[in-house]
């Protein structure tokens, strides 16, 4: 029996649990002011919601992989295919469309129209450095890492910021292939 | 900590055929080949202490992937036996066979390496061993008391696994 077809993301968003995104968009919001109350230094937050992404993607990316059904993509392009339309959709509910390829192929960036995380924001002067998503580009960055892609994810543009979109930019480092963990004497 | 019952986990399960275990063991690994699970059933000659035998397994596939990437006739990569392979090239291997034992194995592009050992007559396993993915990321991925790449030592993992596997024909 042949292995099932990938799911596309509209078909695996209706199957997965939902919660009510006003719900997960005051949650976050209310995250990154405690956070902001406990570490006050807007570096500190954007840091440690990286790491907080980091985490989360780590363990995401099993999700996805088990719930899209999606083999293992050829390369980078396929990959950021992959993440923009089903991932995305999959767990956020809207998707990304991905553009400004450089001409190695090896950077990218997801462009955002529509972002559930910041409904309702506006950032206050005192915290113009503060990147609202930074747990996004975490989860992307420790989601790629467990497929043995290490990269380097940063905004470009930001609507908090008084730009048009949210521009994510995701840099491919290098592919780390499989290595045989154990020594050979043991 | 997120309950089964609800969501779809796809594919579902085939339905109980045969009584009785019809599985041997079952191991799950991670990348860096620590051995997540390792469930036993029947196995009545054991020769190796078990880590040896984990590293055993866990060497075999290791090389067996390698292999069977190597020897593809249909693939163009001229590559030398032994080089690590990047994620997304070469085929993958999913069961052998022996007069003895069938054991099929699934791995995700994410590393996790799932093998289950049955007697030889069993079908196609790979939609089982998905679903039995699929447990995995329920019941420990899903939850917060487990670090990622550490055994794991959820009962309710172990007991689920264990009722699927007996209802597989």
């Amino acid at each position: 029996m042949a292995p099932a077809a990938p799911k596309s993301g509209d078909a695996i968003f209706a199957s997965v649990d939902r919660v009510n995104a006003e719900l997960f968009t005051l949650t976050y919001g209310a995250i990154v002011r405690q956070l902001l109350t406990d570490l006050e230094e807007v570096e500190e937050v954007n840091k440690q919601l990286d790491q907080m992404g980091y985490n989360m993607g780590v363990r995401l990316v099993d999700e996805f992989l088990a719930k899209s059904n999606v083999t293992r993509c050829v390369d980078f392009r396929e990959t950021t295919e992959v993440i923009a339309k089903v991932g995305f959709k999959m767990f956020l509910g809207v998707t990304a469309s991905v553009t400004n390829w450089d001409s190695e192929g090896t950077t990218c960036s997801l462009i955002l129209e529509d972002n559930p995380l910041v409904d309702f924001v506006e950032l206050p002067d005192n915290c113009q450095g503060l990147h609202y998503c930074n747990i996004l580009s975490g989860v992307v960055r420790g989601a790629l890492e467990m497929v043995s892609m290490k990269t380097e994810v940063a905004w470009l543009r930001d609507m908090l910021r008084g730009d048009d979109v949210f521009e994510l930019q995701v840099k491919l480092l290098k592919q780390v292939p499989e290595e045989y963990p154990y020594k050979d004497d043991e | 900590m997120q309950f089964f019952g609800g969501t779809e986990i796809s594919p579902s399960p085939p339905a109980p055929t045969a009584s009785g275990n019809n599985a041997h063991m079952l191991y799950i690994f991670n990348r860096n080949g620590v051995a997540l699970l390792y469930r036993e059933w029947n196995r009545p000659l054991k020769t190796l202490s078990p880590q040896q035998d984990h590293k055993l397994m866990f060497g075999l596939l290791f090389s067996l992937k390698s292999l069977t990437a190597k020897m593809d006739p249909t693939s163009a990569d001229k590559g030398n036996l032994g080089v690590p392979q990047l994620p997304g090239q070469g085929c993958s291997f999913h069961s052998f066979r022996t007069n003895t034992y069938k054991l099929s194995f699934m791995e995700s592009p994410s590393g996790i390496k799932l093998i289950l050992v049955t007697h030889p007559k069993t079908g196609d396993l790979r939609d089982s061993l998905k679903y039995i993915y699929n447990l995995y990321v329920e019941y420990v991925v899903k939850n917060p008391l487990y670090s990622p790449g550490t055994p794991i030592s959820c009962e309710l993992f172990n007991k689920t696994v264990d009722q699927y596997v007996r209802g597989l024909g």
